[in-house]
């Protein structure tokens, strides 16, 4: 039931609510309107908002200098590549946990959820280490390997969570009428299956692509993805403000698109279930 | 339901993840145990020997490292009350009625989304900047000097920049939190003349306090580990040196990874800590 409120108030908490939320989002509106100025028009004083001679000049110079298209394709294949691989290894697991539960299930998940945990810097040599004796270091495949199994833990989590609330019963209503395990699998539990799997997809992809303690430590220029990249802008040569805008503009349009359809798996995959 | 034979298939359904972190969990961990027992220094002789304790000791009573566990403390300190302060009033102020709801939950969660060497190098640059930032300009404007952000307010300017990276997840979690809230209950206390600031502190701040316990500890275990922050804004000098970035520095700058190692002990024996509290509220959960 709704309350009920009067006119006024309503405008008073829509001013108020509009002002925090743009003054929050500034930061990221400022970033993306510098991305179109030119360099002397990036650091001009006083600063223009939106009175310049709009360019795209910059999203070209960044990719001819830097070979953006390189970066942004080694964020693709790293947090896509590990979340489709954290898929694959925890679908079963969950699946097993969430319909086939024993006494020690619990025990399973929370130790799970205790090695996300772990400080990453606490294991920085050690990884390093087999990272170069194997070859691994500067390698797509090192990271993908890596971030999923850092993400592992949430993904099984997640899932955890949206299976069991498929109903048992339903599966017990399909076997009375008949349907082999294989048909129960592919028309019962995988259709009410697969929003859960795709939340749970996006979530990590997002975690996945902003992930910068390992990007940073176990790249160099060959499989660098944008989180290194943009740190690379931290000692530039020359003006840079609006190219800088620019290459962080690209690295996280997708993301806030895809962020945005994400709001309530946020909350279920970050505290485990435990707010919904 | 379950069967002798759905159970061990169960089991064998498990074994992959189980078996996958069970590596990347031990097979770290035992070697950083390892080293932190080893002086060994892979540029200047590689492994000298076993020196028992020596490192801990050492990690313990150098220099830096009382001053890092303050930088630490004020850092994640600092956030934690900054957002969550802030994540509940924000939360209370986005549950009332308002035109363009969604559109404002919208610009609110955003910075969650930014990479944080992204969200780092666009305050450290475009508003921190002394001359060139757009705190500068402000300051200008208002006929004061502006102010070295980084070196002179270092911690500060730093728990400006994760705040806002952290506000929106608190933000969220606590809103989540509030609309699960019966209205009933609140119309009852309403009618009964409850003013509002009672009404917060029996009602609603009550029903919030699990949802704000789940926030401060995770944000504690993310807050602990932050480190693109630091490295591309300051490189842990003008006293921003924490924790983590110290063991960073031991092991992959000076290469003394016996030190680092220890020091990598401590670090996950205080995670652990905080992670206990965590998993009793949601093993508890679990059982629900």
């Amino acid at each position: 039931m709704a309350r009920a409120v009067t006119k006024q108030r309503k405008t008073i908490n829509t001013i108020a609510a509009w002002a925090v939320g743009l003054l929050i989002f500034f930061p990221i509106l400022w970033t993306i309107l510098t991305s179109f100025k030119t360099e002397a028009q990036a650091i001009s004083d006083p600063p223009v908002f939106l009175f310049f001679d709009w360019t795209l000049e910059n999203y070209g110079v960044v990719q001819e200098r830097s070979d953006y298209m390189r970066f942004l394709w080694n964020s693709v294949i790293i947090a896509g590549g590990s979340t489709l691989l954290g898929i694959i290894v925890a679908v079963p697991a969950a699946w097993s946990m969430a319909f086939v539960p024993s006494k020690r299930t619990k025990d399973i998940l929370l130790w799970m959820l205790s090695t996300k945990m772990l400080p990453a810097v606490g294991v920085l040599y050690p990884i390093y280490l087999i990272f170069i004796s194997l070859g691994l270091l500067d390698t797509r495949i090192g990271l993908v390997v890596v971030m999923m199994l850092i993400n592992l833990p949430i993904i099984v989590w997640m899932l955890y969570t949206y299976f069991r609330e498929i109903p048992g019963e339903i599966l017990e209503a399909a076997r009375m009428d008949g349907a082999s395990l294989k048909n129960e699998i592919l028309y019962v539990l995988t259709p009410m299956a697969v929003p859960g799997i795709a939340s749970t997809i996006l979530l990590n992809f997002i975690l996945a692509w902003n992930e910068a303690f390992w990007t940073l430590n176990l790249t160099a220029a060959k499989a660098a993805p944008l989180t290194a990249f943009i740190a690379s802008y931290s000692s530039p040569e020359g003006l840079f403000y609006a190219k800088l805008s620019a290459a962080s503009t690209m690295a996280i349009a997708p993301i806030l698109i895809l962020g945005w359809f994400s709001q309530k798996q946020l909350v279920r995959g970050l505290t485990f279930g435990a707010v919904k | 339901m379950a069967t002798q034979h759905s159970r061990s298939a169960a089991q064998f359904m498990m074994m992959p993840a189980v078996v996958l972190l069970l590596g990347w969990m031990l097979v770290p961990l035992v070697m950083t145990l390892y080293f932190s027992f080893k002086k060994y220094l892979p540029l200047r002789g590689g492994d000298l020997g076993w020196v028992g304790f020596e490192n801990y000791a050492r990690f313990l009573s150098s220099s830096t490292f009382w001053p890092s566990v303050q930088s630490t403390l004020i850092i994640v300190g600092g956030v934690l009350v900054i957002t969550i302060v802030f994540g509940v009033l924000l939360a209370l102020l986005l549950d009332q009625p308002m035109w363009g709801q969604g559109v404002v939950r919208i610009l609110v969660i955003a910075p969650f989304f930014v990479m944080p060497t992204v969200s780092a190098l666009v305050w450290k640059n475009m508003f921190m900047d002394p001359v060139n930032g757009l705190l500068a300009h402000l300051w200008k404007f208002f006929g004061a000097q502006p102010v070295e952000w980084l070196s002179n307010y270092s911690l500060f300017s730093i728990i400006l920049i994760v705040s806002w990276q952290w506000l929106p997840f608190a933000t969220l979690i606590l809103l989540t939190a509030i609309q699960s809230l019966d209205s009933e209950q609140l119309e009852a206390a309403e009618m009964d003349g409850a003013p509002p600031l009672s009404r917060f502190g029996y009602i609603i701040l009550p029903h919030l306090s699990r949802a704000i316990t789940i926030v401060l500890l995770i944000q504690t275990i993310f807050l602990l580990s932050i480190f693109a922050e630091i490295f591309v804004t300051t490189q842990g000098s003008f006293g921003t040196r924490t924790l983590t970035y110290l063991i960073y520095q031991r092991v992959l700058e000076s290469q003394n990874v016996g030190l680092g190692s220890a020091g990598g002990v401590y670090a996950i024996i205080l995670a652990n800590i905080v992670a206990i509290f965590l998993m009793r509220i949601v093993g508890k959960n679990l059982d629900a």
